[in-house]
């Protein structure tokens, strides 16, 4: 155990979102907890440079630790983290972080691919992925990585997400295991600590 | 699971294959990073499996500059970040003001995007003509870009975006001239620039400087590699003298921590031993 109590994280859940989908998060966030051995990885896009008032807005509605994920930083259990604005976030196999600025992916950087895709190689006991709004592709073909390595592909319900474009791509290149609508979304994440 | 084109013991096979043949030392690279490039490549170049990729790379040192160029990150900008080129304007120019003459090393210059924003810097607060920058990459053809100073006419925009929001007081396009999708930096602000290769895995310190610039290259590196290229940075710095490095980047975590003090909120540490 590391000196601040937390243990590297045995199940990840990462979420990918874009246009629409800090209204989503912002709703489930004060109803979720988190348990020693799950973690959250947020890939939000966004303008370059506006990272901080991201994770203090997020902060202000959960008693969970919110934190900006740092390169070479060990992915641990009970905290979420948010991927910084304008570097790619990368999980490593021994489940740290690595930051990356290279070329943008679908536009985007951060790209919600890579991080699926780097996580999905990763060792965890259980992975699963939310796909959120977004007028953008990106998502896809990390939601495509997380499912070929046995993960769970959770999205939202196109028809509630306020731009239905990025969950209805990823929804036609790859059968969901869970279609939800925002306010079942809490209980779907609480039940991923178990 | 890895479910990769090319899977891990393969990045490893070939990352051994550049160093026994080339030399070029990438195993010490953040492993999903430098697989992710590898992937890449690999998917760009259209190769039909790993061996025909290894094959190629063992017997064509032609495509070797290829493969370090690709699998290495070359994306930069001007005056990225504004607050810290506001910091080098503000704090750390007026320092280096006092020398004599200055020595600013950019460590992996990429193709030069901040060597000519420091140069406008310098030319702004009248040091540029005591100014010797020197300019490194690991990859030859990144330096011989930065030494010729063109760059797209599309990004003058943000970068005079950038360079205003640094505190820069000029019309950012009297630096350079416009040809067609092309911006071609001034001769002038080349004349105290020095270009060379330099491997910051395997190549020794090689001058001492008042300033050091290194900005995401040490992201890519691992925490062993990281503490090896401080200790040649603190090496290569003089007393006094100040490092710079990427706004998602620290010296926190390394032994030479505790000789350098942090200059404000940015990513500049001062040298104090």
């Amino acid at each position: 155990m590391a000196k601040n109590g937390l243990t590297l994280a045995k199940n990840l859940l990462l979420i990918g979102g874009s246009a629409g989908s800090l209204e989503v998060i912002l709703q489930f966030l004060p109803f979720i907890q988190l348990g020693p051995d799950l973690a959250i990885v947020m890939v939000l896009h966004r303008k370059a440079g506006d990272d901080s008032p991201l994770v203090e807005l997020l902060t202000f509605r959960t008693h969970t630790p919110v934190k900006e994920a740092e390169e070479k930083e060990p992915v641990n259990g009970g905290v979420i983290y948010v991927a910084p604005a304008d570097y790619h976030l990368l999980v490593e196999r021994n489940l740290t972080f690595s930051l990356d600025f290279s070329e943008k992916v679908n536009y985007s950087r951060p790209s919600i691919d890579l991080t699926f895709q780097t996580a999905a190689e990763a060792p965890f006991t259980k992975l699963t992925c939310l796909l959120l709004s977004g007028a953008n592709e990106d998502g896809s073909a990390g939601v495509e990585a997380v499912k070929l390595a046995g993960g769970t592909f959770a999205v939202q319900d196109p028809s509630t997400a306020e731009v239905f474009f990025m969950p209805q791509k990823a929804i036609n290149r790859v059968k969901p295991d869970f279609l939800l609508k925002p306010k079942d979304m809490s209980d779907f994440i609480n039940s991923l600590n178990s | 699971m890895d479910i990769s084109a090319i899977h891990d013991e393969d990045v490893e096979i070939l990352l051994n294959d550049v160093f026994e043949l080339y030399g070029y030392d990438f195993t010490e690279y953040s492993k999903a990073s430098i697989k992710r490039r590898i992937n890449r490549l690999f998917t760009l170049d259209k190769f039909p499996s790993f061996a025909e990729l290894r094959y190629k790379v063992i017997n064509d040192p032609n495509y070797l500059k290829r493969f370090i160029e690709e699998i290495t990150v070359n994306v930069t900008e001007m005056f990225r970040d504004p607050s810290f080129y506001r910091v080098l304007r503000e704090e750390v120019l007026p320092a280096l003001g006092t020398y004599p003459f200055i020595r600013i090393w950019h460590a992996g210059c990429s193709t030069g995007e901040e060597v000519y924003s420091m140069a406008i810097l310098l030319k702004e607060a009248n040091l540029y003509h005591k100014s010797l920058l020197y300019a490194t990459d690991i990859n030859p053809s990144v330096v011989e870009k930065a030494r010729n100073g063109i760059f797209p006419m599309g990004m003058m925009k943000q970068y005079s975006e950038n360079y205003i929001a640094s505190g820069g007081k000029k019309d950012f396009s009297s630096y350079y001239s416009a040809n067609y999708d092309l911006a071609k930096f001034d001769e002038s602000l080349k004349q105290k620039m020095i270009f060379a290769t330099h491997n910051l895995v395997s190549d020794s310190s090689f001058n001492e400087f008042q300033l050091i610039i290194c900005r995401n290259v040490l992201i890519y590196f691992d925490r062993n590699l990281q503490t090896t290229v401080f200790d040649l940075f603190n090496e290569s710095l003089e007393n006094l003298g100040f490092l710079a490095l990427g706004s998602k980047e620290s010296i926190r975590f390394s032994p030479i921590a505790k000789n350098f003090k942090q200059i404000q909120r940015e990513k500049i540490w001062r040298k104090t031993v």
